[in-house]
């Protein structure tokens, strides 16, 4: 099984005129002694097999735990419609839309998705994607760095821990210095996260306003389904917003394929990394949508562009298109508020001694247990329900802390099993 | 073809003098090369520069450009017009068009420029 | 053609929402949004028509031959989204590889990441490979950091990475990310390496030598084994650019050739469509003297099942997880489907359908170098220059005729580029009839050149003006 349409003899026919006289002359460039032979590999198998062979590994994972695991990753409810629309094979079989007339659907797309990107977060421009909310932050960090010609990068010791060791990762060879903090001093940004790892909710309008007195940008991590309820990052002030877009009608999947939303101010565009769509007309005066900006990429201004990023996650951008036109801005609220009232419901089930912050917290809260978190969602494994994050597994809080993530999924009577179950199994 | 009153980079900037001051933009050729100018970004104005050091850069629909100050001098004026109205430079690579002007220039490192007839060999030479 | 938005009636919905169960209660209202969140406001069947019309107006490997020259984009088979979108891998909660009392939970996912890995280090010579990075270009940047750890490790002090001239944008873009100089290496002639200009080149100060192979002229590169050795001389580590691996893949791998890390783009070689720019993935394969430093958690098998453990020089993370997990079943599907003479078959057809076009276009459009190609071939569109006539207007003569355009202006070392990679999945039959196409269009091209100019005339849209949106930069709808 290897797809291929030609028979034998139209490769023979094929080879003849080439003139060559077999598959193997068309390779003699290659050294014979670095040919590496038949590969070792298992043997071929047909679309049935493998289908079994899948499906069995598929149910080794345990999808059918009732799940309050969240720590930046929410299991909303995704409407039939985006997988539907999606798997359609002019979105699914495209590329890159470098030849505009023949990709109008993609660069439309593209275009009406910064539309509700920059609709949502109250910012001026959006690109066409990148990779996941932690490799966006990185890119929200150089871009500072560009605009600001500073190397001090400051974030808040409540940033995810995953996107924190992300940055760092991604610029350790960069000498910049990467601190924990929110102070704007000489700083070529503070880098805020609302909600944040540990579900509370904050205000950084007075933040904002020190990042610019400063000479700092102020850059929110936000996320996307809590901005039908919660101040933008707009409203406060913030000069580049970025995200993690899974939220948005995009499956759990183990960890990718994602999608990492950055927008920003109109004035600082041109620093912006990625792809970005805009309309204009043909011709004939038609509107029409093409890339643009494109001397800021790597393809025209290679070592000097503003990313190196090529392929980003544009199949995953238009789920979240799709997403936040089915739901519409009722549905967002709608959703967002349930998160809330959810969360605190739960909360509200809890001894409030467990509870570890004192503030609003949207989608996530942290309880402080009397004993080891680990043990504690052993215990709630046997009762089938996956209790949450434990923050040390992250690195980011005491053993005895864990994260309970509460989406609209979650009902009434799972909220009272799961809170009745934690009290037995913390005191069994 | 190329004005006589200029010299000329190899990068295909040309620079004026005018008295007290000189005035630097980019070359019809390199005007031709680029296509459409969307995008000037300007120097810092009061900027103190050195010959060859990158000052600007000049974006197309399909290219990008770094701009190189001819000879060493102070950045005394730049053509804000550039940044509302960048197809002046492809209309007026020479008048309308100019980039940025300098002032306690380093008038020994001119020498160093083309004429406009070396300038002409020199794209003939690159076109071949 | 509408916007989403042009379609919105204030009351329409798409998804009705459960009620709400639980007490309703608010966050304080100085936290809470006082902007409109505009949103469209449309039902669902508005959504399905606008995107089912939208899809429409573009071409995919599923309606038009694509030959997109370096995007390899073959057909990818269904089964393959069919598998990706198994509850168990689709729905799997990612933090339940954070903590070791859920990892049980998810031993599919971590069998299938071990063992995707191992089929990958064997197809690649490589000794280890990791599933982390989010694209090529991803990789690159993963590639290239390894390198950067490697030499502060020894405490070489080295700043310069070549690449050649033909190379893809994101090699210089990648390393200089990754904190190096590049220092491009011009090509000779023929269309391979410059030896003497990368003898020159190389020096002390070199910490790597970015290569892709066969390089962008569709040429393998004869020398790539001397280019090694002379590299590894002054410890400077080679990297294989996964990009043109279709054109190999079965018969030759990178690690035989002396290549020290590569990366694999598992869009292009390994099955995943390519969703109008993305997701892809950009695994990447190192050899014993990198292993040390892969990102981390990396997955082992022990007698109790798959566990995961962390480099003990680990240069951190490079993905939140294990990457692009979905593209990664994909790849793992394809490759066990195909097995090592399914691989094979792929690179000797890819490699005969590119030398078939070029065998039956060379008359017309002159390749840029002489003699056979691998997997794609680079014509160039000069000799209708005198004609007013560049690539830009075979590409968009080409939709006309039902074709997606071969890449043009790329490479950057060869004028008027024409770059034609069919792949193998393309039949002769579909060759046949874009190669009478472009040899249609040369014809007009000389006689009648305002046709191409005219083109394209039958998409949704004509030629748009790229200078107007540039200018403008409306990147919102802003009503």
């Amino acid at each position: 099984m290897s797809w291929i349409a030609n028979t034998e003899d139209e490769q023979r026919e094929m080879l003849r005129r080439i003139g060559a006289s077999s598959l193997e002359d068309l390779f003699t460039v290659i050294p014979e002694e670095v040919r590496s032979g038949r590969l070792a590999l298992p043997g071929s198998m047909s679309e049935f097999a493998i289908r079994e062979h899948c499906a069995e590994l598929a149910k080794k994972n345990d999808t059918s735990l009732v799940s309050f695991l969240g720590g930046g990753y929410y299991d909303h409810f995704i409407p039939a419609a985006i997988d539907a629309l999606v798997s359609r094979g002019e979105f699914l079989t495209a590329y890159t839309p470098y030849q505009a007339e023949c990709a109008q659907g993609t660069l439309q797309a593209i275009y009406e998705y910064q539309t509700a990107i920059c609709r949502l977060t109250d910012m001026e421009f959006a690109n066409a994607s990148l990779y996941d909310g932690g490799t966006a932050v990185f890119e929200a960090t150089t871009m500072a760095v560009r605009i600001t010609n500073r190397r001090r990068i400051q974030c808040s010791p409540t940033l995810n821990p995953i996107y924190r060791r992300l940055l760092e990762t991604h610029t350790f060879n960069l000498g910049l210095q990467i601190q924990t903090g929110v102070d704007p001093v000489g700083a070529a940004c503070v880098i805020v996260q609302n909600p944040s790892f540990r579900g509370t909710v904050s205000d950084y309008t007075d933040l904002a306003q020190r990042c610019h007195e400063a000479g700092a940008l102020l850059v929110v991590v936000f996320n996307p389904v809590s901005l039908g309820l919660l101040k933008t990052p707009g409203e406060m002030g913030a000069d580049i917003a970025v995200a993690e877009g899974q939220s948005l009608g995009i499956p759990l999947s183990f960890g990718g394929p994602y999608l990492g939303i950055l927008a920003t101010k109109r004035e600082y565009v041109r620093k912006m990394p990625g792809r970005l769509a805009a309309a204009t007309v043909d011709h004939k005066g038609l509107r029409g949508f093409v890339l643009t900006l494109q001397a800021r990429e790597q393809h025209i201004r290679r070592e000097k562009a503003m990313s190196n990023i090529c392929s980003n996650e544009a199949l995953c951008a238009l789920r979240a298109l799709i997403y936040l036109c089915l739901l519409g801005p009722q549905g967002l609220k709608e959703v967002a508020h349930q998160c809330y009232a959810k969360t605190e419901y739960l909360k509200r089930l809890l001894p409030a001694e467990w509870l570890a912050d004192n503030a609003t917290t949207f989608n996530e809260f942290v309880v402080r247990l009397p004993i080891s978190a680990d043990q504690v969602v052993e215990r709630m494994l046997t009762r089938g329900i996956v209790a949450g994050l434990p923050l040390h597994s992250v690195g980011a809080g005491e053993p005895t802390e864990l994260l309970i993530a509460v989406t609209e999924k979650k009902t009434r009577g799972q909220l009272e099993f799961f809170a009745q179950s934690l009290r037995e199994v913390v005191c069994s | 073809m190329f004005p006589d009153d200029l010299y000329y980079t190899e990068d295909h900037e040309w620079i004026r003098d005018e008295g007290s001051e000189y005035v630097v933009g980019i070359t019809s050729y390199a005007v031709e090369q680029l296509g459409d100018i969307t995008y000037v970004e300007l120097p810092e104005l009061g900027a103190d520069v050195i010959r060859g050091e990158t000052v600007a850069t000049v974006e197309s629909v399909k290219a990008a450009s770094d701009v190189y100050s001819p000879v060493g001098g102070h950045i005394c004026e730049v053509n804000d017009f550039l940044e509302s109205r960048p197809e002046l430079v492809n209309e007026d690579p020479y008048g309308e068009g100019w980039f940025f002007k300098l002032d306690s220039v380093r008038v020994s490192e001119l020498n160093k420029l083309m004429k406009a007839d070396a300038y002409e060999a020199y794209i003939k030479s690159l076109e071949k | 053609m509408q916007l989403i938005f042009e379609l919105s009636k204030k009351g329409r919905r798409g998804v009705q929402i459960d009620p709400l169960d639980v007490p309703d209660v608010s966050p304080p209202s100085h936290l809470c949004r006082h902007t409109d969140l505009r949103l469209p406001e449309v039902t669902e069947l508005d959504v399905v028509r606008h995107f089912t019309r939208l899809s429409r107006r573009n071409f995919g490997v599923d309606t038009n031959f694509y030959p997109l020259g370096s995007c390899t984009m073959k057909y990818n088979p269904k089964v393959m989204d069919r598998i990706a979108a198994e509850p168990g891998f689709a729905q799997l909660h990612p933090h339940l590889s954070s903590c070791p009392a859920f990892l049980k939970e998810c031993q599919g996912a971590l069998a299938l990441i071990y063992h995707l890995e191992r089929l990958l280090a064997e197809i690649g010579g490589m000794d280890a490979v990791t599933l982390q990075p989010i694209a090529g270009a991803h990789g690159e940047l993963t590639g290239t950091l390894l390198i950067a750890a490697y030499h502060k490790d020894k405490r070489n002090e080295k700043d310069l990475v070549l690449v050649p001239d033909s190379a893809h944008g994101t090699n210089p873009a990648s390393a200089a990310i990754a904190g190096f100089k590049v220092v491009e290496v011009p090509s000779a002639p023929d269309g391979t390496l410059d030896r003497e200009a990368f003898r020159a080149a190389l020096t002390e100060r070199v910490a790597a030598v970015m290569l892709t192979c066969p390089n962008t002229h569709g040429l393998f590169e004869p020398a790539v084994q001397q280019i090694a050795e002379m590299a590894h001389a002054v410890d400077a580590l080679m990297y294989y650019d996964g990009a043109n691996l279709n054109a190999i893949v079965g018969r030759c791998r990178p690690g035989d050739l002396g290549f020290d890390v590569m990366h694999f783009n598992l869009h292009k070689t390994f099955a995943t469509p390519h969703g109008m720019g993305g997701p892809g993935a950009g695994p990447v394969g190192v050899n014993e003297k990198l292993a040390p430093y892969l990102p981390g958690p990396r997955v082992t098998k022990t007698e109790e099942g798959y566990e995961l453990s962390e480099p003990i020089k680990s240069i951190g993370k490079i993905a939140p997880f294990f990457g692009n997990f979905l593209v990664a079943v994909r790849a793992y599907a394809y490759i066990r489907m195909l097995g090592a003479e399914g691989l094979e078959a792929v690179s000797a057809n890819a490699v005969l359908n590119a030398n078939y076009v070029l065998s039956r276009l060379r008359e017309y459009f002159p390749p840029a170098f002489q003699g056979n190609c691998m997997h794609e071939c680079v014509l160039s569109a000069v000799p209708f220059l005198q004609h007013g006539v560049k690539a830009l207007d075979f590409a968009k003569a080409l939709l006309d005729k039902g074709f997606h355009a071969p890449t043009v202006y790329f490479p950057l070392t060869v004028k008027e580029s024409l770059m034609i990679e069919p792949t193998e999945t393309e039949s002769r039959d579909t060759l046949d009839a874009f190669c009478d196409a472009m040899i249609e269009l040369a014809r007009d091209a000389s006689e009648s050149p305002e046709k191409l100019h005219a083109a394209p005339t039958t998409t949704p849209v004509g030629r748009l003006d790229e200078v107007r949106a540039a200018r403008e930069l409306n990147c919102i709808y802003p009503a």
